[in-house]
């Protein structure tokens, strides 16, 4: 293969990641917060996370397509500022449930929504480790080989079927090794 | 209302996978080899306004051939090489786009993906362009989604035909311009 579809970079402590470290099954989604795909694909995923349970980690990066979305990268900073106060996955989570109504604007108030210290998260928000987290991102997903948005990467290979449910559930579930007794 | 697709529809479609896996067998050894001069051509990019390959000579062009505009996905292979403008960049490299699709098609689709490389219409005659690389799927009348990296000299350094419905992505593109630079 002339190209790579490979995860370039493993999934380490740096990463947000939802689900057992040791999980047979890891799912890595390269997203934007105001792409529409990945909009729907946020529903597919917990479902995934109900379904599997212990048996899937999530991890989240960032891939935002500036050029097209004017309010993603905004979108990436508010969610990774949120992280610096421990709250990752409620901005991430929050993001999606209202992506029809995402602007800068608003930001303040999810802010406000999700618990954070108002003071910080704005600080947080202009910082290099902020900013960094997303580039570092964007270099990894080019280097894997990212083809749009979202996507996703199942045990480190990227995956090129549709991004409905009952695809990527067969296409996890066949990651499984049987399990021995 | 649905009913069970029968035999003859069947054989029909199993028989036009097998056709599109050897069309894609066909173009990827079909498609101009790195070490070949990469044809010259003159093609609309704007009403009124052509663009020659060679208009770039001196700089590495990355040829982006792909099916259509409108792709119902927005983050599609065109969007994603905008959005790496930066990255090419680097390398002084031109993206160039090429689909069959007319200008004003063109028009239309790159400025709702807000792209800022040209898109060129390979219309007419139909898929011209695309037949010289040899990446032009006759059964489809639409180019295959093929790469090629060509040097600042006019010499193709690199090529890459994607499977059908498969994005591949820019990091074999990036590969190829990090090696040619090595190579000065």
């Amino acid at each position: 293969m002339d190209e790579s579809n490979t995860l370039i970079q493993p999934v380490s402590e740096r990463d947000h990641a939802a689900g057992p470290a040791d999980a047979p099954l890891t799912l890595v989604e390269y997203g934007d917060y105001q792409c529409p795909y990945c909009g729907a694909a946020y529903p597919v995923v917990k479902r995934l996370q109900n379904k599997l349970g212990r048996k899937l980690r999530f991890v989240f990066r960032n891939f935002p397509v500036t050029q097209a979305h004017p309010y993603a990268l905004i979108a990436a900073e508010t969610a990774e500022a949120a992280a610096l106060q421990g709250k990752f996955w409620e901005m991430h989570d929050l993001l999606y449930e209202e992506q029809t109504h995402l602007k800068p604007d608003i930001i303040p108030l999810w802010a406000k929504r999700i618990g954070l210290d108002l003071a910080k998260f704005a600080n947080d928000i202009k910082q290099d480790v902020v900013t960094n987290r997303i580039r570092e991102d964007r270099q990894s997903g080019i280097r894997s080989g990212i083809n749009g948005t979202p996507t996703f990467y199942i045990n480190g290979m990227r995956y090129d079927g549709p991004p409905d449910y009952n695809a990527l559930l067969e296409a996890l579930e066949s990651e499984l090794v049987p399990q021995r007794r | 209302m649905t009913t069970k697709p029968n035999k003859a529809v069947i054989t029909e479609r199993s028989r036009e996978m097998r056709s599109n896996t050897r069309n894609d067998e066909e173009h990827t050894m079909t498609a101009l080899k790195p070490g070949i001069r990469a044809p010259d051509f003159a093609l609309p990019a704007a009403p009124g306004q052509k663009i020659s390959l060679s208009d770039f000579r001196g700089v590495p062009v990355v040829l982006v051939f792909y099916p259509a505009d409108w792709s119902p996905v927005c983050s599609d292979q065109l969007t994603l090489y905008n959005e790496l403008k930066p990255e090419f960049s680097e390398f002084k490299a031109q993206v160039i786009g090429v689909s069959v699709d007319g200008v004003w098609c063109h028009l239309a689709f790159s400025k709702n993906r807000n792209l800022q490389m040209p898109l060129l219409a390979d219309f007419e005659p139909k898929g011209a362009v695309a037949r010289k690389y040899g990446v032009y799927r006759e059964k489809d009348g639409q180019s295959e989604r093929a790469l090629f990296v060509i040097d600042a000299q006019g010499i193709i350094r690199w090529s890459y035909v994607s499977p059908v419905g498969t994005n591949p992505g820019a990091d074999g593109i990036l590969k190829a311009l990090e090696s040619m630079a090595g190579t000065g």
